[in-house]
């Protein structure tokens, strides 16, 4: 199936400071009509909506759809609240509610078993709305020999829902081709983190995270030609750097915190790595563009990929990749959050704490909510965080 | 023998025979925790007790555990002693009734639990990862996820013979073997395919037996509280799964439904309302909770929890011993994805019960600890409402934390809902 011809971000094309294409960027991010969603499907565009964390994005472009992100909002959840209980992270709500709202139109919902509330999502999403709403198994047992042969299967499966969807057959060549130009923004994401890591002061964290995050709106290719052209601008930039702590960000692996909590965060700290919007940046190698596509897509998921709370794996016990995160990215301290009521997070906080404190890394808890409006607490508590290890 | 002695010899049986098996499998697990040997932790979502049984391999339910620590209400020090530890208030009240637990060394209400040195757990509840990695840290053993992919879709199913059960199935059946060798390196033992057929053979009999069992409770008056009663029945149905105990348990406990069936000997004498219960049972107030119930002559004639915490076994799966291992794969995954429907997909559950049972109301009880189950209960709810006339209550509590049970508030709402069905029924009798 052909993509649409046109561009559905344009607005940041006709600036040529990196200042104002970055308010291009947040405008975008921070629009609740969903514009670019809006542009695809003007076109004739169908669009899958993906809830977090991971989804292999390269099956629905070489359909011709639109990989939608859904990663929550900042918004009331004035229609989805009935359909829930108490005791629930925010982004499940909120999430809802953009389909129930009709804010997002989609053509198919796919959901993954991340954690015991989302997985209740695609029965709740397919009592509610006509179109397909699919469970992707991504694998539990990431250590199992058939994991790899399992995924390949169920990513053919999904590929057969989504023909059914499109109407169209999707070609090995065609996932090849999706493929190479995921490759290409992956390099492209891990060239943003790099300078976040060498010189953060050219990026603040909320800059990065908007950069990053829109790549879940738009065509990834366009979403490319973004990042190709504020790249050079970025490393170009006359920004000295200032005496702020190097800290790791950690629990933005699915519900996502406030952009003014980031820019919070930023007014005290550099932050040189981060989990936020991981599943965009979850395969950390190129995907080989020869052979089985499935196969490549599979065996990247389960052997070169980033981790978080949501993945069980035995090579990868999650506090010591942290403790890698920090020390690849040479921090003084580590910020860990989790969303309210999350109970991975919350339950994976425990583990980092006691894996920081024994490593003698100073670090700060905290919970976020998505629609939280008030920060100043939390800036009073992160100036003194700061301070301390500044003036330990 | 007259019929009042079949009476004293059957009716109650279960229950008695239930505590005392009950009883019988804490004290083998003390001797455990004496002696040191192995001792793995498993789910009741999946236990795997056919492979484990096979290399006799002691099993411990950290649920049962910790929902024991509730019925005995101590749970609130327990949960205290997690949170104090660094747990948050909002997560699993089981995990946490369970890390306090290890940190006391194993000291529980009912005696000394073992520690783990494997524990087996499927992905039928997210937590079970969670929970399974706490002891992964603080005892460095093998925590292996038997990964049951689940269903994809509410408007479809993939069948045996499908080419995408097929897939699920194979994957299952390789980690199965993955287990058997884990289970032969720690127990230095050879995996006995002849053992295996045992165990698969009681555990045929057994399900065959509880889901008549369940079957017996169309009759009216009901013959077994699903809530009260049932509990009792899953925890000798989890613990003593594939052992000749557990069998006989469960065919004499048909025995004696079969009994009260035939005879019309109900749980209550003056049933009223026949309910369904969908979530989990509210344990720190667990009698007390029943009594609202039953004070108005209500009982529960089902729950998904009967069929959830069994692992999907009122679904009856019966393996076939020519081909043990293709065959508890295909079980395996058939009855734990039945499990995580009748959580999912507990709207379709109920209706399924309503067909046969001659329910009069369903109860919705989502609780905070466990999102698992709580989470779909309020759209489910709306689901059943506009598919079929049948009264709801919605009630929100705990299963561990007392902290967010008010037994006011619920005593008023669980009145209301009884007051609302006898003027329905008196409406209904004017209408006829
Ligand atoms: S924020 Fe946490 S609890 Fe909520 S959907 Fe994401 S992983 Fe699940
Ligand atoms: S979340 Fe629910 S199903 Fe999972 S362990 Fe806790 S109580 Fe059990």
């Amino acid at each position: 199936m052909p993509l649409p011809a046109r561009a559905v971000f344009t607005d940041w094309q006709a600036h040529s400071s990196l200042e104002s294409i970055l308010s291009e960027c947040k405008s975008l991010l921070e629009d609740m009509t969903f514009p670019t969603v809006r542009a695809w499907r003007a076109q004739g565009g169908k669009v899958l909506g993906h809830f977090q964390v991971y989804f292999p994005e390269e099956l629905a472009f070489a359909a011709g759809m639109l990989p939608f992100k859904i990663r929550g909002a900042p918004l009331e959840a004035r229609h989805a609240d009935s359909h829930f209980g108490s005791y629930l992270c925010s982004i499940l709500k909120t999430s809802l509610e953009l389909a129930l709202s009709d804010r997002v139109l989609l053509d198919m919902f796919v959901s993954h078993p991340i954690c015991d509330a989302a997985r209740n999502l695609a029965a709740i999403w397919g009592r509610n709305r006509d179109y397909g709403c699919q469970i992707l198994y991504l694998p539990q047992n990431a250590n199992s020999t058939h994991a790899s042969s399992y995924l390949h299967n169920e990513y053919r499966r999904l590929l057969d829902e989504i023909e059914q969807v499109t109407g169209s057959t999707i070609a090995d060549d065609d996932l090849r081709t999706a493929i190479t130009v995921f490759n290409e923004n992956r390099s492209l994401l891990r060239r943003l983190y790099a300078i976040k890591r060498t010189t953060p002061w050219l990026l603040s964290v909320d800059q990065a995270y908007v950069l990053t995050t829109i790549g879940g709106l738009i065509p990834r290719p366009e979403h490319n030609r973004l990042l190709q052209t504020v790249l050079p601008l970025i490393a170009a930039g006359e920004s000295k750097s200032k005496d702020k702590i190097r800290v790791v960000f950690e629990g933005g692996f699915c519900e996502q915190p406030p952009l003014e909590l980031l820019q919070t965060i930023g007014r005290y700290c550099y932050v040189v790595d981060d989990d936020l919007m991981i599943g965009l940046r979850w395969l950390t190698e190129d995907v080989p563009t020869t052979g089985d596509p499935l196969s490549n897509l599979a065996e990247a998921y389960l052997n070169a990929s980033a981790y978080s709370p949501v993945q069980h794996d035995a090579r990868k016990p999650k506090e010591h990749m942290l403790l890698a995160r920090i020390r690849d990215a040479d921090a003084d301290a580590a910020i860990i959050t989790a969303a309210k009521m999350c109970e991975p997070g919350l339950e994976e906080q425990v583990a980092y704490t006691f894996a920081l404190n024994q490593q003698r890394i100073p670090f700060f808890v905290s919970e976020f909510e998505e629609n939280m409006t008030s920060f100043e607490q939390l800036e009073i508590q992160l100036e003194t965080f700061a301070e301390n290890i500044m003036f330990d | 023998m007259t019929q009042l002695q079949t009476v004293e010899n059957l009716v109650g049986r279960g229950n008695t025979e239930g505590a005392d098996l009950f009883r019988a499998w804490f004290t083998e697990l003390e001797q455990t925790a004496a002696t040191g040997g192995h001792a793995a932790y498993v789910f009741v979502m999946g236990s795997m007790a056919e492979i484990l049984r096979t290399f006799e391999i002691p099993m411990v339910f950290p649920e049962i555990n910790s929902l024991q620590t509730a019925i005995r209400r101590v749970a609130h020090q327990f949960l205290n002693e997690a949170e104090d530890y660094g747990y948050s208030p909002d997560i699993c009240g089981y995990v946490k009734a369970d890390v306090a637990l290890q940190l006391r060394q194993g000291d529980h209400p009912m005696g000394k639990v073992p520690r783990p040195t494997v524990a087996v757990l499927t992905n039928a509840c997210n937590t079970y990862v969670k929970w399974a990695e706490i002891w992964e840290r603080m005892y460095q053993i093998p925590c292996f996820v038997l990964d049951v992919p689940g269903t994809r879709d509410i408007r479809s199913q993939s069948h045996p013979g499908d080419p995408s059960f097929e897939n699920d199935r194979l994957y299952v059946e390789a980690q199965i073997k993955e287990l058997i060798n884990l289970c032969e390196q720690l127990t230095g033992r050879k995996f006995d395919i002849d053992r295996l057929r045992e165990v698969l053979g009681h555990a045929n009999r057994m399900n065959k037996a509880w889901q008549r069992v369940i079957d017996l409770n169309r009759t009216q008056p009901s013959v077994f509280n699903a809530l009260t009663d049932g509990t009792i029945y899953l925890g000798v149905s989890n613990s003593f799964r594939g052992s000749s105990e557990g069998s006989r348990y469960f065919e004499r406990l048909q025995e004696e439904m079969e009994y009260k069936s035939s005879q019309r000997i109900g749980t209550l004498t003056n049933e009223q309302y026949r309910l369904v219960f969908v979530g989990v049972p509210c344990y720190p107030i667990f009698r007390r909770f029943n009594e609202f119930f039953t004070e108005w002559n209500g009982t529960f004639v089902n729950s998904t929890y009967l069929w959830f915490a069994s692992g999907g076994a009122n679904r009856a799966f019966e393996y076939d011993l020519t081909r043990p291992l293709a065959s508890l794969s295909e079980g395996t995954l058939l009855s734990v994805r039945d499990a995580m429907d009748s959580m999912f997909h507990q709207d379709r559950a109920v209706l399924e019960i309503a067909e046969t049972f001659n329910i009069d109301g369903v109860v919705f009880h989502p609780i905070k600890s466990c999102r698992t189950v709580s989470t779909g209960l309020a759209d489910g709810r709306r689901a059943l409402m506009s598919a079929r006339d049948i009264p709801s209550l919605f009630i929100e509590s705990d299963m561990m934390d007392r902290r967010v049970v008010s037994e006011a508030q619920l005593k008023n709402r669980i009145d209301a809902f009884f007051e609302g069905l006898a003027s329905r029924r008196l409406q209904q009798s004017a209408k006829s």
